[in-house]
């Protein structure tokens, strides 16, 4: 009884917050005009379309794990919008590296997918320091090392630096990662599932596993939730914040690492950017948690890969940003609520608990 | 005599709580009339009634014999309503003056601050009252009992004919407290009504003419001083006999748990705010510290957990070398902190009960075994600690915010006695906790010296430092100035030294 109450809050808000979306995008679809009935007909049977499903899961990988980077920092506090420049850095080292050895591949593609997590982290950690050591917003420094990672890679990618001119195109490009540095991919739904799929799976199952059960994660977590009571009780906190930082920077920049290893085999400007602030709003719709995160992460990467029906059905396929922006607010706002009506019960069981005190009062008045 | 106040049936709920039901009041005019009783005894949410910043739910108000409804604070201030707080809101950097000013400035023309008018209605109700302030003083530079008089003038100021008083002397030493007392009498000998919230029973027992006691939520007995004793109206305020703390019968051992030698700590700025301190605390020992509070206490707990590093001289903490060490090592070695502030350091106020059993021991057995935590050993110590201590919960998965102060802080001495540390630093142990919390807590504290913890009492109760030090250290200006023996000195002579003044 008391689970499935438990259980009955804990969708209560994403369900809320889905219905709310559904019907406020309808009323904006009614204003364009738009049936809006046949349009989540339209998003939700392109979407499911099998030759688009795969697409979809190979966006959510990387999704989730930009998504679980930056859940990171939230458990810290930490608003790690330096994502987006740690993944690219990332990638781009990790290409050069792969480019430029040729190891068997049990040892060539994790050191490609290492050479990531460290640059990922490395970069992270410069946040992760200004802000330790000289208390500087970590919204403040990462949006900065955003600007800086671009202006390197693109500096680096010169055909005199680390870069190569593609063949078909002007695209500058890393040197082609050899044969032992790909990963396989699964042939379903006529097309191909990047196995690093599996790692993204394993990487949430470890940050569940270590934050719920283990002492570094009590740690961490207890320095987000008070800094001050986590120093008291022992806890290095400024250290912990550090390392929070670059782990979050490591996870990101595992970002994008299916695209590198199992289809493009080199980094080129193509890449894309904004993973950053997909990942927080991601983070925020799965609130922070795996399978949350990842649930949210499909849902992210379905609508996108029906925008452009959207366009040739003559709705605006803006519509899909719209939905996404909306159901954000809608959640955070929903999960707020139900965070006072559980805080109310909870207030009202402690409440009782302090009744007995009354009664064993009045007796004492009665003698 | 006619009536000030009279309240009648006062009702409030919550959800899920009844803050206030059947609360009958009546205080004549020219009175002080005490309102004590336990924390979340309903006392802050009567006085938010009264003050119009909550709107009862059922009874009747009545001033000076009218009835009334109060809506806002701006009502109850136009109907004589004064409001003294017990946290000051005065602008450091203002003077006195303008403080008292602020939003009830007197204009000219409509425009301009007529600084000249306010000046004079001041200077009367200065000389009236016969309240030492000077309008001006910089707020910044003056003590807690000036800026507490200078509250007291800007409700005066605004024209109030009934004071309301939440726990005014919290923060006040015992000298500054005679100076209050001196200052509510000449109020009340000019026509002014004092309502006077507090749970110290000595000082409403010397103030009040009459005393309402309420418990969950209600009026339980209206008394007046004269006629009744403390141990009755502890006993009131609990609804049971009040237990006393055990008396001392073992000796301190002569093992050392704490060693300070010669320490100073400077500030970022470089001023010494830790000069040269000697200190040592014995196994089965309580040493009381006693000082009016920003003369270094916060510091010397800092230094002694290792989360400062002396600038000279060395601290010795549990036999670890306090330089050397980190602050897990110095925790996980046998220090025990309860802090001053506990919902900010000494409790996650967000995660439930047994998790925060864990903080503090989350590295060391039985809460884990250094690599992972142990939630089934968290669960079932947070349950022996909420049996122990007498922590009023549903269960240990209840988040630690939604318990009242005295149970936070019964759970957080439970967590910091298991394990029997070798030193316990407890900070304001029993402030602002109920009668009932606070006899548990000192019971505990005298167990765990018996059990040979050598515990520092940092507190501003002096009845606290009396009651449970084998010896008292006072504080002042970030040097220890003196030793006390509480069984032969005064709360009056360890109130000049913690003014600094050096009796012979």
């Amino acid at each position: 009884m008391k689970k499935l109450n438990k259980l009955f809050w804990a969708l209560a808000a994403p369900v809320a917050a889905i219905i709310f979306t559904l019907i406020f995008v309808s009323i904006i679809l009614l204003f364009k005009g738009a049936n809006p009935l046949s349009t989540f007909q339209l998003i939700a049977s392109y979407g499911s379309q099998t030759d688009n499903i795969v697409a979809e899961l190979n966006q959510t990988v990387a999704y989730y794990l930009a998504g679980v980077a930056a859940a990171i920092g939230f458990r810290m506090l930490l608003f790690n919008i330096g994502i987006d420049g740690q993944y690219r850095l990332a990638i781009f080292f990790a290409a050069v590296v792969g480019g430029a050895t040729n190891l068997p591949p049990f040892l060539e593609v994790p050191l490609i997918v290492i050479t990531g997590m460290v640059v990922g982290a490395l970069w992270a950690s410069i946040a992760g320091y200004l802000k330790v050591k000289r208390n500087i917003s970590e919204v403040i420094s990462n949006i900065m090392l955003n600007t800086i990672a671009s202006g390197l890679i693109i500096y680096l990618l010169q055909p005199s630096r680390l870069g190569l001119k593609g063949k078909s195109s002007d695209n500058l490009a890393t040197p082609m990662i050899p044969k032992s540095g790909w990963m396989p991919t699964f042939h379903i739904f006529g097309g191909q599932l990047y196995s690093f799929g599996l790692v993204a799976i394993a990487v949430g199952v470890l940050y569940w596993i270590v934050l719920n059960k283990s002492v570094f994660g009590f740690n961490l977590r207890a320095t987000g939730m008070s800094f001050r009571a986590a120093r008291a009780s022992g806890v290095n906190a400024p250290r912990m914040v550090f390392i929070t930082m670059a782990i979050s920077g490591g996870i990101a920049g595992l970002t994008g690492m299916g695209e590198l290893l199992s289809n493009t085999h080199t980094y080129s400007l193509a890449f894309p950017t904004g993973y950053a602030l997909t990942g927080l709003a991601l983070a925020l719709l799965g609130r922070s948690n795996p399978i949350g995160i990842a649930i949210a992460a499909f849902f992210w990467s379905f609508l996108e890969q029906a925008a452009p029906a959207l366009d040739l059905n003559g709705v605006p396929k803006e519509i899909v940003m719209m939905m996404q922006g909306t159901i954000i607010l809608a959640t955070v706002t929903a999960y707020e609520i139900v965070k006072r009506i559980t805080r109310r019960q909870q207030q009202r069981l402690v409440g009782a608990s302090e009744a007995p005190r009354v009664e064993a009062a009045e007796k004492g008045d009665k003698k | 005599m006619s009536l000030a106040i009279e309240l009648k049936g006062i009702e409030k709920n919550y959800p899920g709580v009844v803050a206030n039901h059947d609360v009958d009041i009546t205080i004549e005019k020219g009175n002080i009339h005490a309102i004590i009783g336990e924390n979340g005894a309903g006392k802050s949410t009567l006085m938010k009634i009264l003050y119009g910043m909550v709107k009862p739910d059922a009874g009747t108000i009545s001033i000076f014999e009218s009835p009334v409804t109060i809506k806002s604070p701006q009502d109850a201030i136009g109907l004589g309503i004064g409001m003294v707080h017990q946290h000051f809101m005065l602008a450091d950097n203002a003077t006195v003056l303008e403080n008292i000013v602020l939003g009830s400035e007197p204009m000219k023309a409509k425009v301009v601050v007529d600084y000249a008018k306010a000046r004079e209605n001041l200077q009367n109700i200065i000389k009236t009252y016969g309240l030492d302030i000077n309008p001006d003083d910089l707020v910044a530079d003056l003590g807690v009992g000036m800026r507490q008089r200078v509250e007291i003038a800007k409700v005066l100021f605004r024209g109030a004919k009934i004071l309301i008083l939440d726990e005014p002397t919290a923060v006040l030493v015992p000298q500054e407290v005679d100076e209050l007392f001196k200052n509510l009498k000449v109020l009340t000998a000019n026509g002014l009504t004092i309502i006077f919230i507090s749970h110290k029973l000595d000082e409403v027992m010397a103030i009040a003419n009459s005393i309402s006691v309420m418990r969950r939520g209600t009026t339980v007995a209206e008394l007046v001083p004269s006629k009744t004793n403390k141990k009755e109206l502890a006993e009131y305020m609990i609804g049971g006999e009040l237990p006393s703390p055990r008396p001392a019968t073992t000796k301190p051992r002569d093992e050392k748990v704490l060693v300070v030698e010669n320490a100073s700590i400077n500030d970022r700025t470089g001023r010494e705010v830790l000069h040269s301190v000697n200190l040592e605390i014995h196994a089965g020992e309580i040493l009381g510290l006693a000082g009016v509070e920003g003369n270094g206490q916060d510091e010397l707990i800092e230094m002694i957990m290792g989360l400062v590093k002396p600038d000279s001289g060395s601290v010795t903490t549990v036999g670890l070398d306090t330089r050397e060490s980190s602050l897990r090592e110095i925790r996980d070695h046998g220090v025990g902190y309860i802090p001053q502030d506990r919902q900010r350091d000494g409790l996650l106020m967000a995660a439930p009960l047994w998790e925060n059993r864990i903080l503090g021991h989350q590295e060391t057995k039985p809460m884990s075994n250094g690599l992972w935590i142990d939630k089934g050993a968290a669960k079932k110590d947070s349950q022996r600690i909420i049996e122990e201590f007498d922590v009023r919960t549903p269960s240990n998965s209840v988040s630690a915010n939604a318990l009242s102060g005295g149970n936070q802080q019964k759970f957080i001495v439970g967590r910091e006695m298991a394990g029997d540390p070798k030193m316990l630093i407890a900070a304001q142990p029993t402030r602002g906790v109920d009668v009932g919390a606070q006899a548990i807590i000192w019971d505990h504290l005298i167990e765990a010296r018996l059990n040979g913890t050598g515990v520092l009492l940092v507190s501003a109760d002096l009845d606290e430092l009396f009651k449970l030090s084998d010896r008292i250290a006072v504080i002042f200006r970030g040097t220890i100035v003196d030793y006390l023996d509480p069984r032969t000195t005064t709360p009056e002579k360890l109130g000049l030294a913690m003014t600094g003044e050096k009796i012979a």
